[in-house]
């Protein structure tokens, strides 16, 4: 019996937890929008996307380089290595760039939010902040949470350009892919729509639950320093989670019908 | 004498923990109330109740003879601007300087031009002896310093109710000092009525001009500070006298001694 209480409390406690992170939303995004809240989410996009890029790009860079090399020893068997060029564009666009930025961005970018919303409320400046009036879904939420939608997709982007650029350096330069083909057979293969449109809904749909849960879990933390350990290591385990679950279904979605 | 906040029969738990049962009492106008008991017993929760941020379990708080659990959200935000919190801790904004914390309440509820918000930042800066740091950053004050700071930006929209939070906890004797004339200063200066919840008795028993006592879930004594001296209950005693043992014990509920020493035996 009392593994089914523990059942019934667990599943009644993260519904509970569902409906607050509904309420942070609604809070945070219908309320009417602010001039006064532009600045802020620019600043907050300096903080999350700008300060990723370095992360983004070597990162980017090393992924592309290894996809190259990789592809390049299968392809070669068959003597298919001007597949290469569509072959890197291809994974990175679709797959690799929306997923790794996910889960980049969640562990440079969301744990620093939830650590930093956390310490906001247990240093009391949520609550001092609602005492002047001022509610801090719209001033403190709002602005990371749009930072974060708005700096995703552009650093998937980023990721991607980079990474086709390194698997030109290794593919072209070092094992002596044709340029021309590496370049137009890519070309002619990634459509607009299909590719790079898809990989960049993927990222927005990445964005918006990656931020959603770290700003979530660090509003909703218990404000000691236990509990902003503990929220900023969920936020990393669960957007993890989320973006390769999510990945799976919008693959599926996009592509799957083929 | 008019009452700005009144506090009637309320009743707040926490979860499963009784935090209050069934406490009255009233901030009159113009004055300084004390609010003292032990540490533990959520008189943070009771100005965090009069502020609107948790709602009692029942009762009532009037502010202005309105009732404040009653209010829906627009109407609390506008009633708040009329009265301002001293946290424990400052509470200030660690990512702007000591000026922009102190400008944030002008800026955000005001349309007054940059211009008037800087004199009338320095202004308060000045009366809390800080206008010689309104370049700094939270970090670098000290921590008598942040609570001044603090307290200029809780004073900037001129508020009718400013409440403190235990702010001489944690104080070296100077910046206690500081912070009792500030606070009676400011209450005189500026026609406030100020509430301050404390458990420093010399400090806060020489600026109030009216002292309850919580203790128990409940207010066990209250009166001037001359009535609450002399007052009958042990345990009001026990408190302002600062002894260990009382009606209060210093041991917490345990099981005999000898029993469990001997338990492994």
């Amino acid at each position: 019996m009392e593994w089914f209480a523990r059942l019934g409390r667990s599943t009644l406690q993260g519904l509970a937890g569902l409906g607050r992170a509904a309420y942070l939303l609604v809070g945070a995004l219908v309320a009417r929008p602010q001039l006064k809240n532009i600045p802020l989410t620019i600043r907050q996009m300096y903080v999350v996307g700008v300060q990723s890029l370095l992360i983004i790009i070597v990162s980017g860079a090393f992924i592309g380089m290894v996809l190259a090399l990789q592809a390049y020893t299968v392809l070669v068997d068959y003597g298919a290595e001007e597949s290469l060029g569509p072959m890197v564009a291809l994974s990175l666009l679709r797959e690799l760039g929306p997923v790794v930025t996910a889960l980049l961005f969640a562990g440079r970018a969301g744990s620093a939010l939830t650590a930093e919303i956390g310490l906001m409320k247990a240093t009391e400046q949520l609550s001092s902040l609602e005492m002047m009036a001022v509610d801090p879904l719209r001033r403190i939420i709002a602005p990371r949470l749009w930072a974060g939608v708005i700096s995703m997709p552009m650093l998937a982007i980023i990721f991607s350009a980079v990474g086709i650029l390194g698997g030109q350096v290794v593919g072209v330069d070092w094992l002596g892919v044709d340029s021309g083909s590496y370049w137009s057979v890519m070309q002619a293969a990634v459509e607009f729509d299909e590719d790079i449109m898809n990989g960049v809904i993927k990222s927005l749909v990445f964005a918006f639950v990656v931020t959603w849960i770290a700003v979530f879990r660090g509003y909703d933390s218990v404000p000691t320093s236990e509990g902003i350990s503990q929220a900023t290591t969920q936020t990393v385990v669960y957007s993890s989670l989320a973006v390769l679950g999510l990945d799976f279904v919008l693959t599926a979605l996009m592509f799957g019908t083929h | 004498m008019e009452d700005l906040v009144s506090v009637d029969n309320l009743t707040f738990s926490r979860g499963d923990r009784l935090i209050y049962q069934d406490i009255s009492l009233r901030l009159r106008k113009g004055k300084t109330t004390a609010i003292m008991g032990p540490s533990g017993i959520g008189k943070t929760t009771l100005l965090k109740l009069i502020g609107g941020q948790l709602r009692p379990d029942s009762g009532d708080i009037r502010f202005k003879g309105e009732s404040i659990p009653g209010m829906g959200r627009k109407r609390l935000f506008e009633v708040r601007r009329q009265m301002s919190m001293l946290f424990q801790s400052g509470a200030l904004f660690t990512d702007i300087s000591v000026f922009d914390n102190v400008a944030y309440p002008l800026r955000e509820h005001t349309n007054l031009s940059e211009q008037l918000i800087r004199l009338l930042v320095l202004m308060k800066l000045q009366a809390v002896g800080l206008r010689g740091a309104a370049a700094m950053m939270p970090s670098e004050l000290s921590g008598g310093m942040a609570r001044r700071a603090a307290l200029a930006r809780a004073i900037a929209l001129d508020p009718e109710l400013i409440m403190y939070d235990e702010p001489f906890a944690g104080q070296d004797p100077i910046s206690m000092g500081v912070l009792v004339k500030l606070i009676k200063e400011l209450n005189d200066a500026l026609s406030l009525t100020s509430v301050v919840v404390t458990h420093d008795v010399t400090e806060v028993m020489s600026i109030a001009d009216y002292v309850y006592i919580l203790a128990d879930k409940q207010i066990i004594g209250e009166g001037t500070p001359e009535q609450i001296r002399s007052h009958q209950s042990p345990l009001v005693q026990q408190f302002l006298l600062g002894r260990a043992d009382g009606p209060v014990p210093f041991h917490y509920p345990a099981e005999n001694i000898a029993q469990q020493l001997l338990e492994n035996y």
